[in-house]
Parts: C-alpha cells; structure tokens; sequence
C-alpha cells in the first residue's frame, strides 16, 4: 500500500452552515408525498366526511325540526376524521420504526428534535390545510342542501366561520397528536390503540364516573373539546358539564400534542435508534 | 479517520461491543471482520449515531456523529440494505436524504447510474430484490461524495458480479482518499478487498493488522496464479464456484478451489499456466484468531 494520499476534500460544493429545519422540511414534506398511501387516505377522509355531512343534511331536510344547529349534521363526517388524521399522524412517523427507514433518516439527520420538528410542521400544515378545505366544502354543500328548509344556515350567520375555521384547527392537532404518541411509542399498532383510546375509551369510561370525576375531567377529553368546536352553542351531549370555550380547549390539546412531541423527542435523544 | 476508544455497548446483561478501541485511516480499505454477532452491525451503528454507546466514544474526524454539519457529506453508511421505506421509489427515496444535506437534485441521477439502478428508479423499492435493495443503500451511501464510507456486510445478496463490482468501487473509494470501513464475516472476501484488518470476535478486539500480515500466520487454499489470457481464466474461475482478484504485476489470486482443479480447470480451456503457488488463506487464519480467543477466555 501507497502512502494514503492527505488533504483530500470531498462533497467540494457543501454549503456554508448546517443541515438544518428548513432542509428537513422539504425532505419530510418529499417523504410525506413519495408514499402511495398518504394521498390516498387524504382523498378517502374528504370523500368519507364531505358524504357523510351530505347524508346527514339531506336527513335533515327531510326531518325538519330534528335539531336546533344545523352545522353539527354539516360536520357530522368530522367524527371519522379525526381518527383519520390521528391515524395518518401516527404513521408518518411509525411506518419508519416499522420498516428500519428511520436509520436512514437518522443517519441524513441525527438531531432527533429536528426530525420531529420538520415531521410536526408537515403534519400539522396538511392538517390544517385539509382540516379548513373539509370544513367549508362540507358547509358549503351541506347548506345548499339545506337553503329554503326551516334548519337553512348561511355562512354569515353569527358563529358559522368560528366553527369552521376551528374545526380546521382542531383536525391539525389531532394529526399532531397522533405524530406525537408514535414519537413515544415507535409501533404502529400500539400508537393506533393508544389514539382510538385515549379519544373514544377514554371519553366512554368517564361519563361513567361519579359526577364529581366528570366535573373535573371530562372538559380535558379531546372528543369533549371536539364537540364544543363543532358546535354553535354548548353540545347537548354535554349539557350540564363544565366545558372549555373552543378556544381554550383547542389551546389545551396545542399543549397535549407539545407535551407528547417533546417527550417523544426526548425519548428519541436516549434511545437506541 | 474513524476513532474508537472504549467503544462499549450492553443490551441488558448481554455484553454486545466491549472496550473496543481501534482506529480507520483514510486512503485504505479496512476490512471489520468478525463471527456474525461479534458485534459488528452494533459497531457500526454507534459510528453513525444510531445506537449510544453505554461508555467510551467513537469519532469521525474527532466530532461525534450527531455534531457533523453535514452528516452525508461527510459519512456515508449502509446500514442493511432493508433500512428504507418499501412503499417510496428509489429515487424519491434518495432525493429526500438529498434535500436533508441540501444535496442537489442532479446527485441523484448520478449515484442511481452509478449503481446501475437507473432503469428501476421510480420502481417502489419494495419490489426490489434483496441486490437491488443492496444497491440502493450504496446509492445512499455515496450520495452526499462523503469522506468516510460505512458499509456493513455490503456482498449480502449480491451475485457474483455485483460482488467483484463492490470489490472494485471499495477500492477506487480508498484510492481516492477515502476513509473505507466494511464489515463482513466471509473470509476469502475480505482478502481481496481490504488492505487493514479490524478483527472482532464477542465484542472484544482480537487483531488490528494489516491483511498481508495476517495472512501470513496461516496456511492453505488460496493460489497465486499467472496465466496466458487472464480475462477468459478469471471468468472460467468464478463461473466454476472460485474467486478470484488481480494483483497490479498480472498475476490472480484464487479462491475457493484447490490447485488440481485450477490446473485443470486451466487445461480445460486451452490456457497455460505460468505459475501455481499456494498463498495462505485468511480463513484459516482468521479460525485460529478466534479460537484463540476463546481459550484465552475460557482460561480467564
């Protein structure tokens, strides 16, 4: 062997710097595209909750009287949707414990919180993007529906945009949320469970509890705070129990998908990859 | 330069990487060879950062892995060749590793070309067979023109061609300056590729040499040969199960066959043979390395 040739540079046009958010964003943003299911499920989620609003106006109409708010039949669909983006949070970052991908990313970007970051901002921008084009298609459709029937709504009634521009929102943060518990718990199946549950269960059992329990805690329940957003005035569902302004329990669960995306991060600086 | 001091790594009360220190210097091949679980993937993912050492440390340039600026620039690794989302194309795949080192889009072409993937690039890597997946992982390696290779077990699923390609690319790389690390636990390979030696064996350093010394301590089964026409003999060799590699004054290395059957074989096709000495396999060397070890510890 040759004296090893010295002071050889490689990768001559490496920018000044370093890799960085708005690298990892673009390459998440590339990832989040590249894989056939993404916009697939995206397209099943509009037509699932765009349907299912035109099914439960078009009941409306032919039953008028039914209820005393119509936009909570327009955004029936928003029911699955939730669990939809949930679910599509969750595997943006879980399919790539499940198929070893995260070691090539790792390997491109070994700064987990950037990872993260770039992950969280992808999703809660095609959340939130998704979230206000499913909340005012499905107005828009559902009140023509409804024109000239006693429940008929028109968008410049007083509360209608708060809805439905929070309704966007709160689809956001639950794609957000799910991203966050697959930051914590790598696998698929467990981070799925632990959505469903922490949404649907959860909410289940404590309406179940003594009144005191429900009092204190059934206002924190995403489901709860989803219904407050969804609504004009207070649900029926949750009539006689304390609940959060949409506002605030949209600023609650901002802070449960914070607390669940800085653990995960966390996690991730300790643990093995 | 790769630098590892006390490199140690314990997954419960198993003890996977222990105390390792030893270092890979640019302008070589160096080969990390050991038994499969010596500790040799778990090596190599601590050098990229995936898994944390529970003491000790490993440098690339003296900077941990999660410090580079530019970690494709700067090291490329194959990390099994399964480590990529089957439902992506290739080149998607690469071009969104590409955009977390702002690496710019027309690298992508070139390193698929360079692997001889072009014509499958927008083919869902899932459908790949397990060469192609290899293949694809070197892509991924090379992408980022980085100044230290990471290659762990880069012949697994390769055919005899794809292997003597491999062979040669780790060999241009070192040429070219390169810091080269592969890992593997096929004897006869590593003797034909690497220069150095990094040798494992229970997560333990055994040796740290270069190829030719450790050769030198062993016996048999591999032949230095020179003959007439090299380019059919290198063929007849490896389609009749041997290996083979050139040395720079026109004699071949064999492997795997024994000097009748070279002989023969050489017969066969009309060929003289000039010469047919016998070389000292790594191997063999490399079994009584290990035995060794194990006595040693057995008596401890």
């Amino acid at each position: 062997m040759t004296t090893p040739p010295t002071e050889v540079v490689f990768s001559v046009d490496a920018p000044a710097g370093r890799a960085g958010l708005r690298h990892a964003v673009r390459a998440e943003w590339t990832k989040f595209w590249s894989v056939r299911s993404t916009p697939w499920s995206l397209f099943a989620l509009v037509v699932a909750t765009i349907g299912l609003g035109v099914l439960s106006t078009h009941a409306l109409r032919t039953q008028p009287g039914f209820t005393t708010d119509p936009i909570r039949r327009i955004l029936v669909g928003f029911n699955l949707s939730q669990f939809a983006i949930g679910v599509l949070g969750v595997l943006f970052l879980s399919a790539e414990y499940g198929t070893g991908q995260i070691r090539s990313t790792l390997s491109a970007m070994p700064r987990r919180p950037v990872v993260v970051g770039a992950k969280a901002i992808v999703m809660g921008g095609v959340g939130l993007v998704v979230g206000e084009i499913l909340a005012f298609a499905a107005f828009f459709i559902g009140s023509s529906i409804l024109s000239g029937s006693p429940s008929q709504i028109s968008i410049g009634d007083p509360g209608v945009v708060r809805v439905l521009v929070e309704s966007g929102i709160y689809i956001a943060l639950l794609g957000l949320i799910g991203l966050g518990i697959a930051s914590i718990l790598r696998n698929s199946a467990g981070s799925i469970a632990t959505f469903a549950g922490a949404l649907l269960i959860l909410t289940l059992i404590i309406s179940a509890m003594p009144t005191f329990i429900v009092n204190a805690v059934s206002r924190y329940l995403p489901l709860n705070i989803g219904a407050t957003v969804f609504s004009i005035g207070a649900p029926p569902r949750l009539q006689g129990t304390p609940v959060f302004s949409p506002l605030m329990g949209l600023i609650i669960l901002a802070v449960y998908a914070l607390v669940l995306l800085s653990g995960g991060c966390l996690l991730m600086i300790r643990r093995d990859s | 330069m790769i630098e590892a001091r006390g490199l140690t790594k314990r997954f419960g009360s198993v003890v996977a990487v222990d105390g390792l220190t030893f270092d890979v210097e640019p302008g070589r091949v160096t080969g990390f060879l050991g038994p499969n679980g010596s500790g040799k993937s778990t090596t190599m993912a601590m050098i990229m950062g995936l898994d944390r050492p529970n003491a000790g440390s490993v440098t690339i340039d003296g900077k941990n892995y999660r410090d580079l600026r530019w970690p494709l620039r700067e090291v490329g690794g194959l990390l099994e060749a399964n480590a990529i989302h089957p439902g992506r194309s290739a080149r998607l795949h690469l071009w969104s590793l590409a955009q977390y080192n702002a690496i710019r889009k027309g690298r992508v072409d070139e390193v698929l070309d360079l692997v001889g993937l072009t014509d499958v690039a927008n083919k869902r890597v899932g459908k790949f067979s397990l060469g192609m997946g290899q293949r694809l992982g070197i892509a991924a390696a090379l992408l980022g023109d980085p100044a230290v290779v990471l290659l762990d077990e880069p012949v697994n699923g390769l055919d005899p061609e794809g292997i003597r390609w491999m062979r040669t690319l780790c060999k241009t790389l070192a040429n070219e300056g390169r810091t080269v690390f592969i890992s593997s636990h096929m004897m006869a390979e590593m003797a034909l590729t690497a220069d150095q030696l990094v040798v494992i064996g229970k997560g333990r350093l055994i040796a740290e040499m270069a190829v030719a010394d450790f050769v030198a301590r062993s016996s048999t089964q591999s032949f230095r040969v020179r003959v007439a026409s090299p380019e059919p003999f290198i063929s007849a060799v490896e389609s009749s199960g041997g290996a083979s590699s050139a040395n720079n004054d026109g004699t071949l290395i064999i492997t795997g066959m024994d000097a009748k059957v070279i002989g023969d074989l050489a017969l066969s096709k009309g060929i003289a043979v000039y010469e047919l000495t016998t070389q000292a396999s790594l191997e063999d060397a490399f079994m009584e390395m290990t035995s060794d070890s194990v006595e040693y510890r057995g008596a401890k």
